[in-house]
């Protein structure tokens, strides 16, 4: 279960909106304009369980989400969840990783003050000794070219 | 048949020696004959591997996922505090000061290291550059795309950030770092191979320890490490699927 957003928590002017998570849970959320750049030369990674529920995040994870370790351990990745992320980039995400398959995209992350951020990311099923015991996503620093492509692409997949 | 061992091939040729007191080292701790067969190259040594000619590798992190997928191999331990980064970098005089301003066409100097090409591939992307949109000029060493830099045969370098930081002052001067990689979790290790599984605590143990005495830390030294480290199976597995990411 994720909390909602609080005013508190929030950098900037913010607006509001209710997101309806794929649990049936709903999760209200409070979104600014301004963007975090992504840091040059750094990878931000994070693993999950097969649920989708983060096990570990490295540093430059924690300092792009603008979450503590703790807030981030145990709770489900869509923490992350931006309501501009049109739900079929991650039920593609999904329904790729769980045929066994690498899922690369664009992603605009949410951040604890309401910024966002936009990433490259690469998700891969982790296989021990033949099982799925969890998820890694590897982000990179995306080219500009592509935001921009995705930022006129996703508006339109709703 | 002596035991088969052999270094990825991207060492700092002032270590060579180093590897062969190591082996010296390391056959008289455990008591197994142990060879090492240096490769020139990455081809080369992979074909070894391919014929199951070897036991014991310090592997670049690039051929981590072969060697323990394909070839059954287990990790022993890594140097501490030594991580693979990469290094983009230009003439001090070009007007680019980020890879975004970098064009499609540019000549990038690389040499064959898999992991560092790979990081500093990566490290491009921002630039909308990739392999299909750069002329790549591969270089025998960090010191030679230093060279082709300076002399404006390529626009950019791609450096191990370790040998970059070891060129000399002069050549530095006359270079500017465009990005540096922080990713802290890429690091060679060495590995053990299936015929020597049985071996793995001893071989593990002798090296964790090695840095316990001061015969042990000279032969440290002479490979430019401080001390081995254990690295567990998951350690491995984690970096050989960020890896994965990386190739993607
Ligand atoms: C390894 C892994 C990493 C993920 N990273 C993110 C992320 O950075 N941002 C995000 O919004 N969703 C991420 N997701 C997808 C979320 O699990 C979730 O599907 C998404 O936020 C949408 O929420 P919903 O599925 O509840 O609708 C990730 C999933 C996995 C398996």
């Amino acid at each position: 279960m994720l909390d909602d957003m609080k005013p508190e928590d929030i950098t900037g002017d913010y607006q509001e909106v209710t997101l309806n998570l794929y649990d049936g849970a709903k999760r209200k959320v409070l979104y600014t304009q301004i963007e975090t750049p992504y840091p040059d030369g750094k990878l931000i990674v994070s693993t999950t369980d097969p649920e989708g529920v983060i096990t570990h995040v490295n540093q430059a994870f924690i300092e792009m989400s603008g979450y503590t370790e703790d807030e981030l351990i145990n709770a489900p990745h869509s923490i992350l969840r931006h309501p501009d992320m049109p739900p079929a980039a991650f039920k593609d995400l999904w329904d790729t990783v769980q045929r066994g398959d690498k899922w690369q995209g664009f992603v605009k992350n949410l951040r604890k003050d309401g910024g966002y951020y936009w990433v490259k990311a690469t998700v891969i099923p982790n296989v021990r000794k033949g099982k799925v015991v969890g998820y890694t996503s590897v982000r990179r620093k995306p080219s500009r070219t592509k935001v921009e492509e995705c930022i006129r692409l996703y508006p339109t997949l709703f | 048949m002596p035991n088969m061992f052999t270094v990825s091939p991207d060492f700092p040729p002032d270590h060579i020696s180093g590897w062969y007191i190591f082996n010296t080292w390391l056959q008289k701790q455990t008591g197994e004959a142990i060879h090492l067969e240096m490769y020139n190259n990455f081809p080369t040594q992979r074909a070894a591997i391919d014929q199951d000619k070897i036991d014991l590798i310090y592997a670049n992190p690039f051929d981590a996922a072969m060697l323990v997928r394909e070839k059954g191999f287990s990790p022993l331990v890594r140097p501490v505090g030594v991580t693979d980064e990469a290094i983009i970098a230009v003439q001090a005089q070009n007007a680019v000061e980020d890879v975004a301003h970098l064009s499609p066409g540019i000549r990038v100097a690389v040499t064959e290291d898999p992991d560092v090409r790979l990081m500093g591939m990566i490290m491009l992307e921002p630039g909308d550059l990739d392999n299909s949109n750069v002329q790549a000029i591969v270089c025998d060493s960090y010191i030679l795309i230093a060279k082709q830099l300076l002399r404006g045969d390529a626009d950019v370098g791609i450096f191990l950030a370790e040998a970059y930081d070891n060129l000399s002052n002069i050549i530095k001067s006359q270079l500017k770092v465009l990005v540096r990689s922080q990713i802290s979790v890429v690091h060679h290790s060495l590995m053990i191979g299936p015929r020597l599984a049985d071996k793995k605590e001893v071989f593990q143990k002798l090296l964790v320890d090695m840095n316990n005495d001061e015969k042990g830390q000279g032969v440290l030294k002479s490979l430019g490490f401080d001390a081995w480290i254990r690295v567990d199976d998951e350690e491995m597995e984690f970096m050989i699927d960020l890896m994965d990411t990386l190739n993607t």
